[in-house]
């Protein structure tokens, strides 16, 4: 596989002072090729992505969600007028930008597999049951501190026929917005001490460096006495650079 | 108290490392850059986004029946050509008058009615097609003294891609603010054209092709 470039650096001239956000070393980025996850193979873009100067479009972002969300989508374990087998959990934490500054009143998107591994999708039909309780769908708002929470079931592992046995470890994917386009965070929250993370390429696209950040805690001091378990896990998005910009070459073209 | 002994991990740390947690850094022990949080690191969106990220009207970054409303659509195809019936599409832009209703952004004569700015669409159906609703946006500064060509900011989420890639629609039928845009003016002609989609009865087109020789101009933001 080989990269090309194609145009050139954009000068970064600007007068007023738009935010601009932060990118992180590509060697802590996951990379959008990875020769183990079979499906990038013809999907990843193979020439480099030409630098974008961070204008009017870019340093803004819908900011939405609170006519999307309702108190009961907080509660996955609560569906179709049951409760959802598996192992109650609570998970949350807080949105952050990179700066430490909470991320407040913006939409966090989950869905799931059901306890035993299996989607409610038409494209998953593995032999594993649907739940008639669960239907995998979570959706909070930050609150003004950036905190969310949400009540679920631990995920099964599931099967998934990228190689041979390929097993992906428990995960909760979640979809964020933070405040600007820039911000927009797709991800997938892991569970502590899974013995399937080695052999998932999904995890060990992501570079060692940055493989913490993807895995949840388990917080003792959360859990609900007779009731749920609980993980938290802390998202940081991209912050925002006040300063005027400057003509520069800050060797961010990933 | 003094010891030789260095442990493993001070004797890995050298300068410039990648600052693995709990490997220190050889230095003067106070910080010399802004003390930053890592980032939590992207994952595919997955074949199952739609059980998560289904909105009803996700398509429509303004209320239907808005006069002025165009679809923006197309197609989206992979290396071999074939189209990917599993992505979702995701559009941001200004209003028509090159406003836009956020903290970050000019005061403006605030929202245009029904206008959201941000549409999402899957491409399941029609298959490896994407179909969004909105307002031609205006035209914003470009930072050098000139004015930005009409464009909307487009993400491409799906599986097989670990992170969203992004990308830009441009329009047809503005051929003197492309011109003049600075982003298509860095941009060698035949990848320009990547980015600019031809008028249709209701709207425009443009197709998003992930890779290959017809490959989209993707932008690193």
């Amino acid at each position: 596989m080989t990269t090309t470039d194609r145009g050139r650096a954009l000068p970064r001239q600007e007068g007023p002072a738009l935010p601009r956000y932060l990118r992180e070393p590509a060697e802590r980025r996951t990379p959008l090729a990875y020769p183990g996850y079979r499906s990038t193979a013809l999907r990843a873009p193979l020439r480099t992505p030409v630098d974008l100067p961070h204008r009017l479009t870019e340093v803004t972002g819908p900011l939405l969600g609170e006519d999307l969300v309702t108190p009961a989508d907080a509660d996955l374990t609560l569906r179709m007028g049951g409760e959802a087998q598996g192992q109650r959990i609570i998970v949350f934490g807080r949105v952050l930008d990179s700066d430490g500054r909470p991320v407040p009143d913006a939409l966090v998107e989950v869905w799931q597999a059901n306890a035993a591994g299996r989607y409610r999708h038409v494209v998953d039909n593995w032999p594993a049951p649907l739940d008639p309780h669960f239907d995998g769908l979570g959706r909070v708002m930050t609150d003004s501190l950036g905190r969310y929470e949400f009540t679920t079931v631990k995920p099964g592992a599931y099967p998934w026929g990228n190689h041979h046995n390929a097993w992906r470890p428990a995960h909760i994917h979640f979809s964020l917005f933070g405040r600007a386009f820039p911000q927009r965070l797709v991800t997938q929250m892991y569970f502590p001490g899974d013995p399937l993370f080695a052999q998932d390429p999904i995890f060990t696209s992501i570079p060692a460096a940055a493989r913490d950040r993807a895995i949840g805690t388990f917080d003792l001091d959360r859990t609900q006495p007779d009731w749920a378990l609980a993980f938290r896990w802390d998202i940081v998005l991209r912050g925002a650079e006040q300063t005027p910009f400057e003509t520069e070459d800050d060797g961010d073209v990933a | 108290m003094s010891s030789d002994y260095v442990s493993p991990q001070v004797r890995g740390a050298v300068e410039g490392n990648d600052r693995r947690p709990g490997t220190p850094r050889r230095g003067s022990g106070f910080l010399d850059e802004p003390l930053r949080l890592g980032l939590t690191p992207s994952a595919t969106v997955g074949p199952y986004l739609a059980i998560g990220l289904t909105w009803p009207d996700g398509p429509f970054a303004v209320a239907e029946g808005t006069a002025g409303a165009v679809w923006l659509r197309g197609r989206v195809t992979d290396g071999n050509g074939d189209l990917v019936p599993d992505a979702m599409i995701e559009t941001w832009q200004v209003d028509p008058d090159g406003h836009v209703d956020h903290p970050d952004a000019p005061p403006g004569p605030g929202p245009v009615p029904g206008f959201r700015g941000f549409g999402r669409s899957s491409t399941a159906e029609p298959a490896g097609e994407y179909g969004i609703l909105t307002l031609k946006p205006g035209r914003v500064p470009d930072g050098q003294g000139g004015l930005q060509a009409p464009h909307v900011d487009v993400s491409v989420f799906a599986r097989g891609l670990l992170d969203r890639v992004v990308t830009r629609i441009y329009f047809g039928d503005e051929p003197e603010a492309n011109a003049e845009d600075v982003v298509l003016r860095s941009l060698p002609e035949a990848d320009r054209q990547t980015l600019i989609a031809t008028p249709t009865q209701d709207g425009y087109r443009l197709d998003i092709v992930l890779q290959g020789d017809r490959e989209t101009v993707f932008f690193a933001v």
